[in-house]
């Protein structure tokens, strides 16, 4: 076994422990994008189900062949049975991929009579909010937890442990954001002057108003055509009716993740900034009171020897070379320090996190030399979670 | 901040590099003589930000100038160069040998906004009444394609500015928007020129998609040998086809050094290296394992020689994983440009190492 690199204190994540307790109803992985967070999310959700657990993965954007392998082929927003678990598995594994677009129609229609939802879905506005505007994702994830939640609790075999995924943004604490940011602009003073400008105060006020939104909205309208203009009215109107307020929606979703049950795995790859966007976010979870469960440092490179540093095989290698005998040897010996240099930069990134956190457990998952792309390379990376 | 708008970037549009003489340069013999705009794309995190910066400077050789442009709010250029924040005008960053000059540019959307607005509407003081009221923010969050134009317009501009008939601009470099975004973002102009059917706007949206399209633009994707950044690199270069815009190279960055020859890769994938002989180069090395004495020294060699096979076969799925990634790419019939990976990451000085990559590969 390598040498253990971490300093003595420093606590080991204990996957197994968080999977199996039956208070854990919700896993979060968080962290910058291409981590691994769908990996880790997939595999912890797969070692669950193996373990006797009833679990729905919610994974967002992942590897193709991950999709496939996962049986996520058709992305209608429903979850499905993933099969090939081992033989004898008491617990069972349903995974899904999110539909954003899908999602917030559903949103709308669940809340709306089936009239107002027409009007709301044929609006060019919400068409374009609901698949392109940056934050929607993040909140749909979010919304989508929700409704995972309430169908666990209502049925009496339902799942009894969620894993969710988190979008691709380019930092981590866009997740937490996005939605109180999307929010804030639904429920923004520009929208509400446009939406309903006689609330705004009182008669002298009213025409100073007037007078300024008349040039704003001409001018406006130029650019973004009377249409999308009055699109947007009608469409934060429809809202307003349904939520009373956007952002109230957006809070109460949030507080979703402040529920007991709910913990976080913060992933990262031990290079500067991955470790960076993963010390942001565990400080916010602290600010936030939210339970953090622990750092997953992904692909890290370990070395399969023990006891020979970078140095001593350079030199070795070098010996080698001069007497040029042995090349076999040298060759591999080259690779070993390669392999060591790496793992010392990726120590010393990594020690920096651990440094300022140093109560925050961690569990190093190495770096597979091929892709994660199938069930068995899940369930190795499950093994290597658990081993920490 | 409460600087009058116009005050604050009143230089911006035209006239920011009236000081500096202007020379025309004949076009260099590289892959991509008679460019002027290198737009670069690629997956989030593959180094876009870095390969833009190593182009511009790899352009500005020989005396030549080049603006270095961001339009993602980012400061991912002010980082790389590790200068202050940009303001939303033209800096010079970087001179690089032989007296050229890279100049930068981070675009912000609002401003480019006003500006826009007063250009072709001359709003004059309804545009600050316009940002009080948080109009500018609500035009540029809800209809991300307003952005776009904004942007893609300000890049024209600089591709096309002329002093005294030369153009100011050797070459203009943009670090664009992912992959995933790309298609959208250029081709923005598209919709724009169908939505407004006449007059100044159309007109300017026509003007920027024949640049878009034409011999001075190139589209370059960066990418990695991973399996998610090259299926976003093929993805990307279909789409960029189907709309007519120019493909340019593929660079794939962070190429590990390969240390194991080919038949020494097979046998291992194969299964097949001898520990004997590996065990007998370690003891000639002098690496016996620990242990004083003779036959704990032998059982710790044996582990050696274990691990460093199990290493060697690693070493050896990787390789053959970028090597069906790296043919994926070939097949996408583009020049491919490899960057290696640096060991201490990206900074000022091992960006100048990629530059002469760049250049020895004929990109710039
Ligand atoms: N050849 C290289 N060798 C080592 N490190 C590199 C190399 N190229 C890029 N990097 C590092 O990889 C990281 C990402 O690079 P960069 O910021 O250029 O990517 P990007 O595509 O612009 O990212 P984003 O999508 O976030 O804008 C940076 O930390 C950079 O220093
Ligand atoms: N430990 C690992 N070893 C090797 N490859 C990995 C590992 N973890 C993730 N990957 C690969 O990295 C890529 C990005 O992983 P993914 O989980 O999709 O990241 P994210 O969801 O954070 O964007 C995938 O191709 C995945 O197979
Ligand atoms: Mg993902
Ligand atoms: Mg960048």
């Amino acid at each position: 076994m390598p040498v253990d690199p971490w300093p003595e204190d420093q606590p080991r994540l204990d996957i197994d422990g968080l999977l199996d307790d039956p208070t854990t109803r919700v896993v979060v992985c968080c962290g910058a994008g291409g981590v691994g967070k769908t990996t880790i999310a997939a595999a912890s959700a797969l070692r669950a189900a193996e373990r006797g657990r009833r679990v729905v993965v919610l994974t967002i954007d992942p590897a193709r062949r991950l999709a496939q392998a996962l049986g996520l082929e058709e992305l209608d927003n429903v979850p499905r049975t993933v099969e090939g678990l081992l033989p004898g598995t008491t617990g069972r594994l349903d995974a899904m991929t999110l539909d954003m677009k899908r999602t917030f129609d559903e949103v709308i229609e669940t809340h709306a009579t089936p009239q107002k939802a027409r009007q709301i879905l044929e609006n060019p506005f919400y068409q374009a909010l609901s698949s392109s505007f940056s934050g929607t994702q993040e909140y749909m994830a979010m919304e989508k937890l929700g409704q995972l939640r309430a169908r666990a609790e209502g049925e009496p075999d339902g799942w009894d442990l969620i894993v969710v995924d988190t979008p691709p943004s380019r930092s981590a604490l866009d997740f937490l954001d996005a939605p109180g940011r999307l929010g804030a602009f639904l429920d923004g003073r520009f929208i509400k002057v446009l939406s309903a400008p006689a609330k705004v105060g009182g008669r002298a006020y009213l025409r100073v108003v007037s007078a300024a939104l008349g040039t704003a909205t001409s001018a406006l309208s130029k650019i973004l055509g009377g249409q999308m203009l009055r699109d947007v009215q009608t469409f934060v109107a429809a809202l307003d009716t349904m939520f009373g307020g956007f952002r109230e929606r957006a809070d109460r979703t949030y507080r979703l993740l402040q529920e007991p049950g709910t913990q976080f795995l913060v992933v990262a790859v031990p290079e500067q900034d991955a470790l960076r966007e993963a010390s942001y976010f565990v400080d916010r979870l602290a600010l936030e009171k939210m339970p953090l469960a622990g750092l997953v440092l992904n692909r890290v490179h370990t070395p399969r020897v023990e006891n020979l540093s970078a140095d001593r095989a350079s030199a070795a290698a070098e010996e080698l070379q001069e007497t040029g005998e042995h090349p076999l040897t040298r060759q591999l010996l080259q690779v070993h320090a390669d392999r060591m240099h790496r793992r010392e930069r990726e120590l010393s990134v990594a020690g920096r996190f651990t440094g300022a956190h140093p109560r925050v457990p961690v569990v190093h998952v190495p770096a597979h030399p091929g892709d994660v792309h199938d069930l068995e390379a899940l369930r190795q990376i499950g093994n290597e979670l658990a081993k920490g | 901040m409460g600087e009058p708008y116009r005050e604050r970037h009143r230089d911006t549009w035209l006239n920011t590099l009236d000081a500096v003489p202007v020379v025309e340069h004949p076009p260099r013999d590289t892959d991509w003589a008679g460019v002027r705009l290198h737009v670069v794309t690629g997956k989030g995190g593959t180094g876009k930000t870095t390969v833009a910066a190593a182009l511009a400077l790899a352009l500005a050789l020989d005396g030549r100038r080049t603006l270095l442009c961001e339009v993602e709010d980012r400061q991912g250029i002010a980082q790389l160069f590790d200068v202050a924040p940009l303001p939303y005008a033209e800096r010079r960053i970087a001179l690089s040998p032989g007296g050229g000059e890279v100049w930068a540019l981070s675009i912000e959307p609002k401003a480019a906004l006003l500006e826009y607005l007063d250009l072709f509407y001359h709003l004059g003081r309804a545009g600050k009444a316009l940002e009080k009221m948080g109009a500018i923010d609500f035009a540029a969050t809800i209809a991300p394609g307003i952005r776009d134009v904004l942007l893609t317009g300000k890049v024209y501009e600089a591709v096309r500015r002329r002093k005294a008939g030369t153009p100011v601009y050797d070459a203009v470099v943009l670090d664009a928007p992912p992959t995933g975004r790309i298609g959208r973002f250029l081709n923005v102009n598209e919709s724009v020129r169908e939505l407004a059917r006449a007059g100044p706007v159309h007109r300017q949206a026509g003007s920027i998609m024949a640049l878009l399209r034409s011999p001075m633009t190139v589209v370059h994707l960066v990418t990695l040998l991973e399996d998610m950044p090259v299926q976003e690199t093929e993805d990307g270069t279909a789409e960029l086809r189907r709309m007519g815009l120019p493909v340019g190279g593929i660079v794939i960055n962070q190429v590990r050094e390969q240390i194991l020859p080919r038949p020494v890769l097979s046998e291992a994938l194969a299964g097949r290296l001898d520990p004997a002989p590996v065990h007998a180069g370690l003891r000639a090395a002098g690496l016996t394992g620990r242990g004083h004495r003779a036959l704990a020294a032998t059982a710790g060699t044996e582990l050696m020689t274990e691990g460093l096979i199990a290493q060697a076969v690693d070493h050896g799925v990787r390789v053959a994983l970028e090597n069906r990634l790296r043919h994926r790419l070939t097949r996408l019939e583009r020049p491919l440009y490899e960057i290696p990976a640096l060991s201490g990451g990206i900074d000022p000085g091992s960006l100048y190492r990629t530059v002469s990559v760049l250049r020895e590969q004929g990109m710039a």
